[in-house]
């Protein structure tokens, strides 16, 4: 091995072993099915394309989190982050939101992101939820930490869970300031805000893998993916 | 109409209704587009020898939620309107309604030729729960606001009430609520642009998640959205139409009515005793009868007053509009569409436009403009609009004029 890529062998965070995320499915008000899987790091440059066009919408604060998000992902993709996960959620195989976030310790979560890319069915609050849920029933962590770094987060996060502020404690993401979902928080909550059904059928989770890219934006008036 | 003079006709000649949802601008932003967009299809220019004798802007949080008194005035100022008059119209959510009525009493009484009537509300500044408080205002203060009810929890109570007394079932009103998305999708200015699967909101396992109870028994698709939204009309005496570009369509009857503030005063809390007098009196006025209207915008800010306005302006029996509902007879198609604009559910309830905006649609309909939504040979349309929970309603009937 050259004596590079040693250096940067030594750069990557020793990874703490995860349970994985068991995909589920909800039914929407629509009446279509939002699968919620779980992606490895080789999805991660497909994902990008879903998300960069996002980076240059000022409305609601998308540029801050989709750029964010590209930038984390891309920590994870190249070995940056310690501990990440990336959950996606598609409605008949297309892309319509994710979530991201990461272990901070065994018993800490640290939530990342919640990107909705279809707007109007509440996807982001149910991706949030699959995002809680996972920390908080399958990594059987005490706490998350959450900030929103936009008004449509923080009254599905802050106000809807009843978030503690903690505002004393650091978040990674910065200088927002840092709420708890705790234990009993979550049970409180969980049954009102966190749907879905497992396992996801068969052919239901191939459509899901299809990770088909949006070809409009709802935010973005007139934008039409190229084949 | 008492008196010995005989009232001038009244009728509108233009409409402006950019669409209700989340709006980045000012409220003075929107309200201008709203009413540029009326004047367009008048045909009014601003500026000199503009014509327009008065502006009548209709709004209930203003000056609570965006800081800004004399909204009319600057409205004015900044059409080029001057030296219209100007007054702002506050009515709670019916304000929109007593704009287009107040604006008819100038024209009819003979003090004005010509009135610009814009309603708007910018609401989408307040999350969800503060805009439920700013509405909730409008209760009594001691008698109700003071021990925490608001207008859902109203609308809760009278829902379980209606469903013991009379059978409706929550699906009864989720089909309400379909039906309206359903006609929102032909209606460009909508807000919600979206519709439910009866089946996904009512029967899933996933259902109470996707469809929350916002106040038992009435869920997250039983409620109105908080939406931004502007909407103005052109009204002008029927002996001065040829000044304008299109054919006037006829403010036929107007009827309000007013009832208790406290709604634990009502004799019979089922009953929407407003709704029925307002409803009579435009009748009355219009010379008309709840079988002689073609088409109804009814304030369904909740499901359940869908169902039991129908039933109060007469045109089903009391206790049966969700019978009616279920045989779809409020259906664009059926005997008595109902909200064929999405109605409040999914177009929006933009408080202060709300009026305006109903009004709206049903000249479109007399127009003959509503495109996919269009109910065939609509000859006649009533509006009402629901102040309180019931305590002040305006209903308006226009009748379409034979060429």
């Amino acid at each position: 091995m050259a004596v590079l890529d040693k250096m940067e062998a030594q750069l990557r965070p020793v990874e703490t072993p995860m349970v994985p995320y068991p995909a589920k499915y909800i039914t929407q008000a629509s009446g279509e099915k939002l699968v919620v899987h779980q992606l490895s790091r080789d999805d991660v440059p497909h994902l990008l394309k879903a998300i960069q066009p996002l980076t240059t919408v000022e409305k609601d604060f998308y540029d801050v989190v989709a750029c964010r998000v590209v930038s984390e992902l891309v920590g994870w993709l190249r070995y940056r982050v310690k501990d990440e996960y990336c959950l996606l959620g598609t409605v008949n195989g297309e892309i319509v939101g994710m979530v991201n976030g990461r272990m901070l310790t065994e018993k800490i979560g640290m939530s990342y992101h919640t990107l909705a890319i279809r707007q109007g069915l509440r996807l982001g609050a149910q991706l949030f939820a699959a995002k809680m849920e996972y920390h908080m029933d399958f990594l059987k962590q005490d706490e998350v930490w959450v900030v929103a770094e936009s008004p449509n987060g923080f009254k599905r996060w802050m106000i809807e869970y009843e978030l503690e502020p903690r505002f004393e404690q650091w978040h990674e993401l910065g200088g927002v300031p840092t709420y708890v979902l705790t234990r009993k928080l979550w049970e409180k909550h969980k049954a009102a805000k966190c749907g879905g059904r497992r396992p996801v059928p068969e052919e239901l989770m191939a459509v899901a893998k299809q990770m088909i890219l949006p070809s409009t934006y709802g935010q973005i008036p007139g934008y039409r993916r190229e084949a | 109409m008492r008196g010995e003079q005989r009232l001038r006709e009244v009728g509108i000649v233009g409409v402006g209704h950019p669409p209700f949802g989340k709006y980045e601008g000012s409220l003075m932003d929107m309200l201008c587009e709203a009413a540029v967009e009326a004047l367009d299809d008048a045909g009014v220019k601003t500026g000199a020898g503009h014509g327009v004798d008065q502006v009548l802007v209709s709004t209930m949080g203003g000056s609570q939620v965006n800081r800004q008194t004399g909204v009319a005035s600057a409205l004015v100022d900044s059409l080029n309107l001057r030296p219209a008059m100007a007054e702002t119209v506050e009515n709670g959510p019916a304000s929109g309604a007593s704009a287009v009525k107040l604006g008819y009493m100038a024209i009819a009484s003979g003090m004005c030729d010509v009135v610009l009537v814009v309603g708007g509300e910018r609401m989408r500044v307040l999350s969800g729960w503060e805009a439920t408080d700013f509405v909730a205002t409008m209760l009594h203060p001691e008698a109700e606001y003071a021990y925490g009810l608001t207008l859902p929890s109203f609308a809760g109570m009278f829902t379980r009430l209606i469903m013991a007394k009379y059978g409706v079932t929550e699906r009864d009103l989720a089909m309400v609520s379909v039906k309206n998305h359903e006609n929102a999708m032909f209606n460009p200015s909508a807000h919600i642009q979206l519709v439910p699967n009866l089946e996904a909101i009512t029967e899933d396992e996933d259902a109470l998640t996707i469809n929350p109870y916002v106040a038992e028994p009435l869920h997250l698709y039983d409620t109105c959205p908080v939406s931004d939204g502007a909407a103005a009309v052109v009204l002008c005496a029927l002996d001065v139409r040829e000044r304008f570009a299109r054919r006037p369509i006829k403010i036929a009857g107007i009827g309000q009515a007013t009832d208790t503030h406290v709604v634990a005063e009502r004799e019979v809390p089922t009953d929407l005793l407003a709704v029925r007098l307002a409803a009579k009196r435009a009748y009355a006025m219009a010379g008309l009868e709840p079988q002689d209207i073609d088409v109804a915008e009814l304030h369904d800010a909740f499901t359940i007053l869908e169902v039991v306005e129908s039933e109060e302006v007469g045109f089903f029996p009391r206790g049966e509009g969700h019978l009616a509902v279920r045989r779809g007879e409020t259906r664009i198609g059926g005997r008595i569409p109902i909200n064929t604009s999405g109605g409040l559910k999914a177009k929006g309830h933009p408080l202060g436009a709300t009026g305006v905006s109903q009004i709206i649609e049903l000249v479109k309909q007399l127009r003959g403009e509503a495109h996919g939504r269009q109910v065939k040979g609509a000859k006649a349309g009533l509006a009402v609009n629901f102040g309180g929970f019931g305590n002040n309603v305006v209903a308006t009937i226009l009748a379409g004029e034979e060429e």
